[in-house]
């Protein structure tokens, strides 16, 4: 069952909420420092399932006094797709997504209050989005308190298509608190509500459905989903200092929406260094979610059902991610002046299994296929500069 | 489930409105006991634009979204 909540409901929700975060930052004023000024450079570079994608991106932050910070980030993915889906009813192709973020952070005393701007843009996808985020020390800086509204408008076209003009708003509203519980070990519990109106189907996705009177006994018809998307995720995370000097990091995450997906994610990292200049990281990450209440691999009949959905993103699977990563402090006479700098390497692989997802490409019949499943290699390579 | 997001920040609001965030609490934690705690290899946002990164692509691959402690915005993909 969809549950719809009406966009009206949503706004005034959130008015609610929005009062009452101002009234809880309006009443408290303790203090903080602004993190410190750092410049980061990175490649990023994906590859599986068919997909590559790869490009730069780079986040520069700097004080202009003791009390105001900006933040610049700019992000590029050059895709180049011959996916399962675009495989089995369309041709590989190639397109670029480019992202800009402008923020402001604003100091006083304890609290930090953080605005930014977003866009992104793709041939096809228009997104712009609002961020507005405040945070808190308190009790000793003992308990960190944060709370972060954002809203993002999405114009949506389709390519070869003059006259498909679609939209799409997004809501996000959270809330999360930081607590130091001993010497070695701090906790933080986060969690964010997500409300989705309008046109949220990708325009060039289709289902298949049993079609017997044609020689291949499938037919495809165009995705149609809901108009309406509300989720809700909570997030749990500690770190913990071993005696040893190195770091633990657990994060446990579960999600649910009103097209009644759910998932749970639970992440173990740790973070070694060796000698003064390098750092090791380690990270094993799964994560499982069950299928839309209306997605289904193949469909009995064409318009069986008042929506659907064959997004592999959207049917039950798994995913294992195992990570590592190094960074190395470079030495003085490789940097600039005096200033601190560093390189970081990360390799992530991920195994994604599919439990309802067949390919369509491999053999056996349709609806026999084998299941899907993919590896996927991702390198982030990245220098950071503090100054 | 916006509805349970809602108690808890009436709550917050609730008790910094009675002042009972200002009451003074002795820190269990004493400040100059926190140095592991300071060390950078205890931040979670050690390396931010890598963290911007890992949440894309999970965003794009996976159903879940939210709560995933970079600052939120959204994917603004198809």
């Amino acid at each position: 069952m969809v549950v719809v909540v009406t966009k009206n409901k949503v706004i005034k929700t959130l008015n609610v909420l929005f009062m009452a975060v101002l009234s809880i930052f309006t009443t408290l004023s303790q203090a903080a420092v602004l993190d410190s000024d750092r410049a980061d450079v990175l490649y990023h570079n994906y590859e599986g399932g068919g997909m590559k994608i790869d490009g730069p991106s780079i986040l520069v932050r700097k004080k202009a006094t003791e009390t105001i910070a900006f933040t610049a980030y700019y992000y590029l993915d050059t895709i180049s797709s011959a996916s399962v889906d675009v495989l089995s009813t369309a041709s590989p192709y190639s397109e670029e997504r480019n992202e800009g973020q402008l923020g402001i952070e604003y100091l006083n005393d304890k609290t930090i209050m953080s605005f930014s701007v977003r866009q992104s843009d793709e041939d096809d996808f228009l997104a712009q989005s609002l961020s507005f985020n405040v945070s808190q020390d308190m009790f000793g800086d003992l308990t960190n308190l944060n709370l972060g509204l954002s809203y993002g408008d999405n114009d949506i076209k389709r390519n070869g298509d003059e006259s498909f003009a679609e939209q799409s708003e997004q809501y996000r509203l959270r809330a999360g608190i930081n607590q130091v519980l001993t010497r070695n070990l701090t906790a933080n519990l986060s969690i964010e509500a997500v409300a989705d109106s309008g046109y949220l189907n990708n325009p060039y996705r289709t289902v298949r459905y049993v079609d017997n009177t044609i020689p291949s006994g499938v037919g495809y018809q165009a995705e149609l989903y809901p108009e309406t998307r509300n989720s809700f995720a909570t997030k749990l995370s500690a770190s913990y200092y071993l005696p040893y000097r190195a770091a633990l990091f657990f994060h446990y995450r579960y999600f649910s929406d009103s097209w009644e997906i759910e998932s749970n994610d639970i992440e173990l990292g740790y973070r070694h260094p060796i000698g003064d200049n390098i750092e090791l990281e380690l990270k094993v990450r799964h994560y499982q979610q069950s299928q839309a209440e209306f997605y289904s691999d193949l469909f009995p009949y064409q318009d069986a059902q008042n929506y659907l959905a064959r997004d592999k993103e959207l049917s039950d699977f798994n995913s294992l991610t195992l990570g590592m990563g190094m960074t190395y402090l470079l030495p003085q006479q490789l940097s600039f002046g005096d200033l601190r700098s560093e390189v970081t390497l990360q390799w992530d692989v991920i195994d994604f299994n599919y439990n309802n997802f067949r390919d369509p490409t491999a053999d056996g019949g349709v609806g026999n296929e084998s299941l899907y499943g993919f590896s996927a290699n991702v390198i982030r390579a990245f220098f950071s500069l503090y100054f | 489930m916006i509805k349970h997001l809602c108690k808890v920040v009436l709550l917050l609001s609730f008790i910094s409105l009675t002042g009972c965030a200002s009451l003074s609490v002795e820190p269990w934690v004493k400040p100059y006991e926190r140095q592991n705690l300071a060390d950078p290899i205890m931040r979670l946002s050690r390396h931010p634009i890598a963290n911007m990164h890992v949440a894309h692509v999970l965003e794009a691959r996976e159903a879940a979204r939210g709560a995933e402690g970079t600052g939120g915005g959204g994917c603004g993909c198809n």
